[in-house]
């Protein structure tokens, strides 16, 4: 590999000027990006798994933010200092070909980042799950009591099954607040996701999976739930309304609908993981 | 056939009779009826025409079967195995055949396929371009307004489907086809049959798909995912059969470019001293040759379960809706890089001629290419993060996805090092190029939010995922993709592009493209989730602003389409033989390239990046029919 001449002095100190330029600018933005855009950053603070992703997203933005404000100090300086002035003759550039010391530099720079962030991001991930789906046998588990809930997807609209409640069926999501709880998510038909956006809540809902989430409730809220994957046709009208309520109003809500649910109960298919539609569905 | 000069030209009608484009059109139509009946006769009684397509899908897809064979026989592409079978000589004389209609069939010259090639997918990508405008007016307001639901599904569908398939052979098709054999000093390609056959099956496949509008559309996106897909309309059969044409179409193109490129180089073009569009376009065919065949069988498993109800996707029948996840994006997310590195190798090629500098750090660029298609075969769970499959292997997808970014900042180092200190000439296609890097920043910045799998947890199926891969693959490829236009079209027909309309061009369309997508990740933050007919109230305001930046993005592309019908069309300036300065071998050669390229096979004793090195023996084909130089 041939190595570069002796950089001049004039590539000096457009190399210096640019890091130093860079550096401050980093120095300076990266700050202002963590104080002032991180706390808006989604999906909020509703579940302290919400609250673990925002941090999430901080630390890569933060991690983003150095390096845009280099590359875009660096280019930028190419861009305006080494252009050709108008209505001069075609000249070429120096012949540099390479710079090991730049390479390396470059690679170590890089990877050191990219091990940082898959570091960081699996540290988090392994916290609780971060509020993703985790299939049936998940490896991050939050210790303590948790309130099972079982999200059951078709097309076009979610239920929910409180199994501790004798299998008590909802059309709408009711949380008690300050609570683990552990979502079943499963499908009767398609494949589609559970995105509860403010608890910070993403789990497929796949047919004969049972998809498990975690997730721990802050003080009473209301979320939004919309399906996150495409599922035909009325995809988008599949979105409803939940709520994070203290305990207590949760302790009557469950009475209320239990005292609803009682009349539809012996129909019901006993609580399970999974359910298969039958006769199963086919023909659009 | 006689190839002497003949005065008088036999009549038009006479002409159209042969194996040309109308022959082809008719017996594809008559095909498709004879798959049709035939398959009426077999499944069922039924000769109702379009009547009972909802639970005949058999009949769907013999008709598209023999629909494309038909095409294909009517183009001519059945005349070699025949005459071979018959005993006559091996020959080449498709190639013979002059004037206009060599564009309209069979042609084995690799010149005439990549115009067609720049013709054909130009088309479709104006079609896909408008699915987005109407995509863009249903989301003008929250509820759905203009299209009935399925009909937006359909549209959705239609663009993504049309751009991921078309664009995949976006610049190996009409510039890989064009200057591979010129730029290793070749006269062909490896398999100049297989070159027209990979743009004929990729014409068929586009029609096959808009079809899909006469049997009820598709609601499943371009990803198809089972059981949906299983469940969906006739219409689905058009996507299935589409994508299948385009997984062999890419599968013979990438295997012909493999073969051309390591087989076929000229004397002294050792694999240092190849052109990085050259290293591209092998990393980009490896890919192609790898992943495509994925895509086919998983396909022909959908197929299977739609026709002969078998139970490959389905999960009460034992199968799995993961299987069909995971084979997709196995193929799937090597296929993003199929976008995506033909236009880190076009900007490496460029930037030196502009720059007036050699391509700096050459073997860390090559690094940087085969390294990206390399790891891209290993981070496609990245897909499925919440899905709910193999959550223990999620800490391996994530790291392997940010170790992408490590090769992917080779071609950003390479780039901005060939740059430094150089002699840089803001041209047309020099601005794109440039663009590309602001794009594919941002495009790959965000992509770690999308690798970080907490994060993903956010941003999966969002909007967000929309804006990220549009900057990749709008901002990478289609940016690119136009710079190549605008600097190798010059070439390829002689004629210059107007510079003032490509400047207004740029500049529309750098902007807009900003404006259109960069709003988009703040929608996706704000939960907008993909595909959907219907958003939330407060998110009205951004979409308005992006639908609005969307139709005046659409006519930036009309400004192009106006200065590339009026520059070559109606002005027809005469392009000089190197408009640019470049010192690689195509540019040697007069414009438009003459039929056999070379008299004699050049020979090489460098790379072609020998700007500020005095010492640098300029290539010149020997023998080579002088350029107006």
């Amino acid at each position: 590999m041939t190595t570069a001449p002796t950089t001049s002095t004039g590539d000096t100190d457009h190399g210096r000027r640019v890091i130093i330029a860079g550096i401050v600018l980093s120095l300076i933005a990266t700050p202002l990006v963590i104080i002032f855009v991180g706390p808006i950053l989604p999906p909020g603070n509703a579940s302290k798994q919400a609250s673990e992703q925002v941090l999430d997203n901080t630390v890569v933005l933060g991690i983003l933010t150095p390096v845009i404000s280099m590359l875009g100090v660096v280019f930028g300086y190419a861009l305006v200092k080494f252009r050709k002035a108008k209505g001069a003759a075609i000249t070429d550039g120096p012949p540099l070909r390479n710079n090991n010391g730049i390479q390396v530099a470059w690679i170590a720079l890089s990877s050191v980042a990219v091990l940082f962030l898959a570091a960081f991001g699996t540290y988090e991930l392994l916290q609780n799950g971060s509020g993703g789906g985790q299939g049936p046998n998940p490896i991050a588990v939050p210790s303590g009591p948790k309130l099972q809930v079982q999200v059951i997807a078709q097309q076009w609209e979610f239920t929910y099954r409180y199994p501790s409640y004798g299998g008590l069926e909802t059309s709408q999501l009711m949380l008690p607040a300050d609570t683990d709880v552990e979502l079943h998510v499963t499908s009767l038909d398609v494949i589609h996701s559970f995105w509860a956006y403010q608890l910070g809540v993403k789990a497929d809902a796949n047919p004969g999976n049972d998809n498990i989430a975690f997730v721990q409730t802050k003080g009473p809220d209301t979320f939004s739930v919309r399906c996150a994957e495409l599922c035909g046709l009325w995809h988008g009208y599949m979105f409803s309304t939940g709520h994070v309520v203290p305990a207590t109003q949760f302790a009557a809500w469950v009475k209320q609908q239990q005292h609803i649910f009682a009349a539809v109960h012996k129909y019901m298919p006993n609580y399970a993981t999974i359910y298969y539609p039958n006769p199963q569905r086919r023909g659009g | 056939m006689s190839t002497v000069a003949v005065d008088v030209r036999p009549p038009l009608w006479r002409r159209l009779v042969g194996f040309n484009l109308l022959t082809a059109t008719l017996l594809g139509i008559g095909g498709w009826y004879v798959g049709w009946f035939a398959a009426h006769g077999v499944v069922g009684p039924s000769l109702a025409w379009f009547g009972d397509v909802d639970y005949n899908e058999i009949s769907i897809f013999l008709a598209y079967t023999c629909g494309v064979l038909g095409f294909l026989i009517g183009l001519g592409f059945a005349n070699y195995p025949f005459a071979r079978l018959r005993g006559y000589p091996p020959s080449l004389r498709e190639k013979e055949t002059g004037g206009m209609g060599r564009y309209f069939g069979l042609c084995t010259d690799h010149k005439v396929v990549g115009i067609q090639y720049l013709i054909g997918i130009g088309i479709f990508f104006f079609v896909g371009g408008l699915n987005a405008m109407l995509i863009r007016v249903e989301l003008l307001r929250p509820t759905s307004q203009v299209w009935p639901a399925g009909t937006y599904l359909t549209i959705v569908g239609v663009h993504g489907t049309m751009m991921m398939g078309m664009m995949t052979s976006g610049i190996l098709g009409p510039f890989g086809n064009y200057l591979i054999p010129i730029l290793i000093g070749a006269r062909r390609m490896a398999f100049p049959r297989i070159e027209a056959l990979t743009f004929w099956l990729l014409m068929a496949g586009g029609v096959i798909l808009e079809t899909t509008i006469f049997f009820g559309g598709f609601p499943t996106g371009w990803t198809g995912y089972a059981p949906l897909s299983i469940q969906s309309y006739a219409g689905m059969d058009c996507y299935i059969l589409f994508f299948a044409l385009v997984g062999i179409s890419m599968t013979l193109l990438g295997l012909n470019m493999i073969v051309t490129i390591v087989t076929m180089r000229a004397p002294g073009l050792t694999w240092t001293r190849l052109p990085i569009f050259v290293w591209g376009v092998l990393s980009t065919s490896t890919l192609m040759v790898l992943a495509a065949p994925v895509l086919i069988a998983t396909l022909m498993m959908a197929m299977l379960d739609r026709a002969a109800q078998t139970t490959f996707f389905i999960a009460a029948g034992g199968g799995s809706a993961y299987l069909y996840q995971n084979l997709f994006w196995i193929f799937g997310h090597p296929e993003v890089y199929v976008l995506a590195l033909p236009g880190f190798a076009i900007v490496l090629e460029l930037l030196p001629v502009f720059a007036r500098k050699p391509l700096w750090g050459y073997r860390l660029a090559v690094a940087g290419l085969m390294g990206v298609s390399l790891l891209s075969f290993f981070v496609w769970q990245h897909h499925l993060f919440v899905s709910g499959i193999n959550a223990d292997l999620r800490p391996f997808y994530m790291f392997s996805t940010e170790l992408i970014s490590i090769p992917t900042g080779f071609t950003f180092l390479c780039g901005l090092m060939t740059l430094w200190r150089g002699q840089i000439r803001y041209t047309v296609p020099m601005l794109f190029c440039l663009a590309w890097f602001f794009n594919f920043l941002i495009g790959g910045l965000t992509g770690v939010f999308l690798s970080d799998t907490p994060s993903d947890v956010t941003t999966h199926g969002s909007f967000f995922v929309m804006a990220h891969f549009h900057y990749t693959i709008m901002g990478g490829l289609v940016f690119t993709f136009f710079a190549a236009i605008y600097y190798w079209v010059p070439k390829m027909t002689g004629f210059q592009l107007n510079e003032r309309l490509g400047k207004i061009h740029f500049w529309s369309m750098f902007i807009l493209f900003n404006l259109t997508f960069f709003p988009l990740f703040i929608a996706g933050f704000l939960g907008q989730p993909r595909r959907v007919v219907t958003y939330a109230q407060n998110l009205q305001f951004i979409n308005d602003w992006v639908s609005v930046s969307a139709f005046l993005l659409g006519g930036s592309m009309l400004v192009f389409l106006y200065n590339f019908v009026k520059s070559l069309v109606f002005d027809r300036i005469p392009a000089p033989a190197d408009p640019w300065g470049s010192k690689s071998i195509e540019w040697q050669l007069p414009s438009p390239v003459p039929v056999h390229n070379f008299d004699r096979i050049p020979v090489f004793s460098s790379d072609p990046y020998g700007y500020g090195e005095p010492s640098a023996p300029v290539i010149v084909p020997a023998g080579a029919p002088a350029g107006s130089e």
